[in-house]
Order: C-alpha cells, then sequence, then structure tokens
C-alpha cells in the first residue's frame, strides 16, 4: 500500500459514497452548531419536513452574541436581533433534541473551546461547524472545517458533506522557539510567509519539533488559524500530549472503549515517504514575537520591526497596503513599537484557554495597566473562568485593572456590546485585522497573549522581551 | 435553487485584493434569520457613510454598474468567514457571477448553493475582463455555463474550468439535500460499520 498522510488516512476513513468524478460524500462525526450560522438551516428543514440525522452527534451553544458582563441572563442586555437568534437556538437545539449548553450553563463558551473541553472532539473524527474557526479541532488530529449555512443544513440532514479532496501541504517548524515567542507567533509568522491565499486548496499538516513541544492549548492556536493563510484545515498528529488532555473528559471515551480508541489514534501519523504538494518549513529558532500592522492577518512583521511603505510591494497588493495604512492611522517606516494602542482584548477561540491566561498573569502579576486604558481578559468557557478563578489568576488580572468577564466571542467580531469605537486602536488576541471587525472603523493589531499583556502595561506595542 | 445557465449582463470592476467577507456583510448584518433581504447592506462599509448616505466613488453606486450581475474582483476574493450571508447578499443585490484569480475555499462552495458561478482564470485574462469591465454599462459580458466560457463586450472569448458535479446543480438548479438522501444507504452502511468499528465515535 502506498504511504499515506495523515489527511489521507483520516479522509479515507469517512468516504461514505465515492462517485465516478471523484466528488465523494464524507461522513461527519461531529456537527457543532452556533446561533449565527444555523437559523436558516434549522428552518430549511422545517420546511421540507426533514430531522437532523444524528442528534446525538450534534452540539450547539450560544457564543457570538452573548454578552460576557454579568447580569446577562437578563434578556435586556442584547439587542433585539441578538436575542432572536440566541432564542432561536434555543428553540432549535430542544425541537430538534441535540446536545445543548445555553447560557445559563456553565459549560456555555465559545463553540470550538467547548467541543475538546467537553471531550466532543477526539482524534481521527472529522468535526465541521458553520464557522470558519473550527480549524481549531485539527490540533487533535481530527479533520475539521468551517462550512456555510447551506452545508449545516445538509449536515443537520445527512450527516454528511459533499465534498473533493484537497492537496497535502506540510508546514514544519523545526528545533525550539526562543523565549517570549509562542504558538500565535508561529502561526502569524506562517501566514506571513504563506499569505493568507497561500493554502487555499490544502489541507495542512504542522509537524516539527517546535509544534511537538507545544500543549494542546498551542495546538489549537496553531490549528485555528489555519483558515486565515486560506487552508482548508489545519492538522496535528495526536501524541501522548493529546491523549493526556483526552482522558476522562465528559464525552471522552472511558475503560475498554478508551483502550480501542487509543489503539486506532496510534495509527494516525502521516507515513514513512508520504506525498506532500507543497512544503513550508521553518526554523523555530528564526520566529520572533509578531505583530500585524495592517488589514490582513498576512501583514505581520516582528515586533522590531517597522510599518512598511505600500511601494515595497507587489501587484494588486500595493493598493490594498495603501489602503490598510490609511485605514490603521499609521506612517511608512514608523517603528512599530511606537504605535500606542487604547484598548486590549485577550480571549477569543485564538487564545482563550487556561494556558493563555496564565502567560498573561505571568506579565501583569503586582503591576498595573496604563492609566485610561481599557483592556478586557474574556474566559473562553465558563469553565476556564472557574479554573482561572481558581489558579488566582483572575484576582491578579483584577489587581492588575483589567475587566475579568463572562465567556463568549466578545471583541473577537463585535456581534455582541464589546465593541471598538470610530479610530480606536486594539492589541488583541483574537485572529482577524479585517476592517471593522472589532468595530465600525476600529484598528486591531493581532499579538500573542503575552504581547497583549505587555502592551496594556506601556500603553503602545511591546517586545515582550524587553519586560522579561 | 434558482439555475444559472446562460448570463448577459454588465460587469462592475472590483481590483482590490483580498476582499473579505466582513467587507461583503458587515458582521451588525448577520443578525438576520432569514436568507433573503441582505442586498441593502452588500459591501455596506465601503457603498454607505456612516449617516447611511451612498458614497458616490464605490463602483456599485455608480450609475452605469447599479445593475450589474457580474463582478470581476481581485486575488482571493471571499477570504474570511464561512458566513453565507456573503453570498446571499450579491445575490440578493442581483450579481450572479465573480470572477477572479482565487477564491476562498468556503466562500467558493458557498456561492454554488445559491446559485452563484464563482469562475477562476489567471491573471492575464482577470486583467482582460477587468479592462472590459472598467468601460461600464455599454460593456456587457456574456457567460455561458453549458460551454464553459465567458465572451467579452469585443467578442473575445475566454474559456473557463468548472466541476462536474458542481456544473450538474447549477446548470439544473438542483438541491444537493435531495440528491444526497438518494444515496441513503450507503450512509446507513458507513453508520453501521462506524458503530461496529469504532463505537466512541
Amino acid at each position: 500500500m502506498s504511504p499515506k498522510t495523515l489527511y489521507d488516512k483520516i479522509w479515507d476513513a469517512h468516504v461514505a459514497h465515492e462517485a465516478e468524478d471523484g466528488t465523494c460524500l464524507l461522513y461527519i462525526d461531529r456537527h457543532l452548531v452556533h446561533e449565527v450560522t444555523s437559523p436558516q438551516a434549522f428552518e430549511g428543514l422545517r420546511m421540507t419536513g426533514r430531522t437532523v440525522r444524528a442528534p446525538e452527534k450534534t452540539i450547539a451553544v450560544p457564543d457570538h452574541n452573548v454578552p460576557t458582563t454579568a447580569g446577562r441572563e437578563d434578556p435586556a442586555q442584547m439587542t433585539e436581533e441578538s436575542r432572536i437568534q440566541v432564542q432561536a437556538l434555543d428553540t432549535n437545539a430542544k425541537e430538534f433534541g441535540v446536545h445543548y449548553y445555553p447560557v445559563s450553563d456553565v459549560r456555555q463558551g465559545i463553540v470550538h473551546i467547548v467541543g475538546p473541553e467537553q471531550g466532543w472532539t477526539l482524534p481521527g473524527m472529522t468535526v465541521v461547524c458553520g464557522d470558519s474557526h473550527t480549524a481549531t479541532h485539527g490540533a487533535f488530529g481530527a479533520l475539521a472545517h468551517g462550512i456555510g449555512t447551506s452545508e449545516v443544513e445538509h449536515v443537520l440532514a445527512t450527516q454528511t458533506l459533499i465534498q473533493k479532496k484537497s492537496k497535502n501541504m506540510k508546514v514544519e517548524i523545526t528545533g525550539k522557539l526562543n523565549p517570549g515567542v509562542t504558538a500565535k507567533d508561529i502561526t502569524l509568522a506562517v501566514i506571513g510567509e504563506t499569505g493568507t491565499a497561500g493554502g487555499t486548496g490544502y489541507v495542512i499538516e504542522y509537524c516539527g519539533e517546535a509544534i511537538r513541544d507545544l500543549s494542546m492549548e498551542g495546538r489549537m492556536t496553531v490549528c485555528n488559524m489555519a483558515i486565515e493563510g486560506g487552508a482548508r484545515a489545519g492538522l496535528i498528529a495526536p501524541d501522548e500530549t493529546t491523549y493526556e488532555y483526552c482522558k476522562g473528559r465528559a464525552h471522552a471515551p472511558k475503560g475498554g472503549a478508551w483502550e480501542q480508541a487509543l489503539a486506532y489514534w496510534k495509527t494516525l501519523f502521516t507515513d514513512e515517504g508520504a506525498h506532500f504538494d507543497k512544503v513550508v518549513t521553518l526554523k523555530g529558532e528564526d520566529i520572533q514575537p509578531v505583530v500585524t500592522w495592517g488589514t490582513s492577518p498576512e501583514d505581520v512583521l516582528p515586533i522590531t520591526g517597522v510599518v512598511p511603505n505600500p511601494e515595497d510591494f507587489e501587484g494588486g497588493k500595493v493598493e490594498a497596503a495603501r489602503r490598510s495604512i490609511e485605514y490603521m492611522g499609521l506612517t511608512p517606516g514608523q517603528k512599530l513599537t511606537d504605535i500606542e494602542i487604547d484598548t486590549v482584548f485577550i480571549g477569543s477561540c485564538t487564545n482563550g484557554r487556561i494556558e493563555d491566561f496564565r502567560a498573561v498573569a505571568e506579565v501583569v502579576k503586582g503591576k498595573k495597566i496604563k492609566d485610561g486604558m481599557r483592556a478586557m481578559i474574556v474566559p473562553g468557557s465558563g469553565l476556564v473562568r472557574a479554573q482561572a478563578e481558581e489558579e488566582g489568576l483572575a484576582d491578579i488580572f483584577r489587581e492588575a485593572g483589567f475587566e475579568w468577564r463572562l465567556a463568549g466571542c466578545s471583541m473577537c467580531l463585535a456581534m455582541n456590546p464589546d465593541q471598538l469605537s470610530e479610530g480606536e486602536r486594539c492589541a488583541a488576541t483574537s485572529n482577524r485585522n479585517f476592517e471593522g471587525r472589532q468595530g465600525y472603523k476600529g484598528r486591531t493589531h493581532l499579538v500573542s497573549p503575552a504581547m497583549a499583556a505587555a502592551a496594556a502595561l506601556t500603553g503602545k506595542l511591546t517586545d515582550i522581551r524587553d519586560l522579561m | 435553487m434558482e439555475k444559472f445557465q446562460k448570463l448577459h449582463g454588465v460587469a462592475a470592476p472590483m481590483p482590490l485584493v483580498n476582499i473579505d467577507t466582513d467587507m461583503i456583510i458587515p458582521k451588525v448584518f448577520l443578525k438576520s434569520i432569514q436568507r433573503t433581504g441582505f442586498g441593502v447592506n452588500l459591501f455596506d462599509e465601503m457603498r454607505y457613510t456612516r449617516d447611511g448616505e451612498e458614497i458616490p466613488d464605490f463602483v456599485l453606486n455608480k450609475p452605469q454598474y447599479r445593475n450589474a450581475e457580474i463582478l470581476v474582483a481581485g486575488d482571493n476574493f471571499g477570504c474570511g468567514s464561512s458566513r453565507e450571508h456573503a453570498p446571499w447578499a450579491i445575490a440578493d443585490f442581483g450579481i450572479k457571477c465573480v470572477v477572479s484569480t482565487s477564491f476562498a475555499d468556503i466562500f467558493f462552495n458557498n456561492c454554488f448553493k445559491n446559485g452563484i458561478l464563482p469562475i477562476v482564470l489567471p491573471q492575464e485574462q482577470v486583467d482582460i475582463l477587468m479592462e472590459d469591465a472598467e468601460r461600464g454599462e455599454n460593456a456587457r459580458m456574456t457567460v455561458d455555463l453549458e460551454a464553459q466560457e465567458i465572451t467579452t463586450s469585443e467578442g473575445t472569448t475566454i474559456a473557463f474550468e468548472v466541476d462536474e458535479f458542481k456544473k450538474h446543480c447549477l446548470l439544473n438548479g438542483l438541491d444537493d439535500i435531495g440528491l444526497t438522501m438518494e444515496k441513503a444507504s450507503s450512509i446507513d452502511a458507513f453508520e453501521a460499520r462506524i458503530a461496529a468499528e469504532h463505537p466512541w465515535m
């Protein structure tokens, strides 16, 4: 048998039907659902008299619209439209009998944090959600990607997706990371290298010593942003770190089933000599703490750099860079560490896990954020919040002057009350710096949690290594 | 789904690269639970001032492009979120075909589910179409899906590739779910096998 990549293996194990032209019905093991991209899909089922084929494999949680402040059970905290979407999910989850974590449940949080935390996401599975950051779950060696609402309806009705296979791409990060460099810097550095369309048509497998050395939290951060590089999905082969994370989780297999699953998971790796259509290699020691200067995640530079000149680019990117620099209110040649910020957002499905908050606490412990700074820390789930409280992190944050919020997507996409105002400039641990992403005319610089914490203290984009 | 067979209409030029889904339909408009009505907010932040006034310079506000049915766009169109509200807004505005050198994967798939034909062409050919689109409403292009050809206003013909299955569905306006349900026995068999081999899945 010819050698296979990890992606080949998971793909082959899920083809329920293949047509002559290679169009496949890919079986879906876990379908995650949130309130923004699902109402039209459930409505479609209702209109055609269809049902959810596998409600036991379907997990719903509201996250995009929910406020993150105390007293949010009060519907008056949401706008009319937000309330309608959340209520629609409540109703649909009950009517169609899917697993559900309502706002009042301590396990509620961002769908991509709740899935792994509850043991729904496991190695070798196919996982989809009507959300592009579904790529997160690839950290477990699960084939996970975002889908549109028509596809959400298709999966609800048939538990399959109509798919053609993508190409294989290997992204290898060799060696060790230097102090101050994190999973977020790895994933941004890769996008800086490949561009936001560099992964289009591919599924990426991340490998190499620097990836192996990451915790599950770090691996989720890396895979989360595979989509920002244009890839359909990102994958990391499961290993002891993965098994250790999964063991004992609410919906992970137990006893004999655990042993059986483990034996299978140990076959999930890329065979020696398997073919990759594209290979990108970065040296771990070359990666520096990075920050984005523009309005595309590919606009990334080491924090020691300067705002580029649009003329340094080629083709359509010249105009895009000019537009970005104007939108961001920057000047070519300006040092990135001279950029003053007024808002810090720490959270999201990219960096809203316990390890992220430990990194922040290490930087801000015993210190105060800059006067006038608006800084919020938003846990990715109610359970992350509880753990951070228990570990004493929440006290450190509050004493430093951060707002310590309830779980949700919050200011990552500003579909809820947490938003930037016009002209505000934010150091954010989230995943997109698009125009208006965090609020109309708001300006976003993507950074790691430690770098966001440093910026909160100094009031400027800051090289974390200067505070170490 | 509405059929897509042959289209003869005005093409609007949008040469900007990396036009993302937040530009196509900003998140404040994602709160509807309907599939329709998004066209008025297509490209909202580029198209209107904060007070809701039209920005005259924006391409779809120019008289010659107000009824555009084709969009010729820069690289990596539709990158970002999975929101199907983006193709819903495009279709609701009346655009049925988008041409670019590349599209983001999820957006590309979403188009086909909504009767929109996304066409990928090499840079040189996108440049020819962009130039043609710049001429305004007198320059009407023809997109023939059956023949897989675009004809410019000057009669230049450009061939394009499209996935056979997706073409078949668009030409006939077929509903994916109905087609898949015809293969229910394959899904049943697959589920039975998984339940036996990997019950924990």
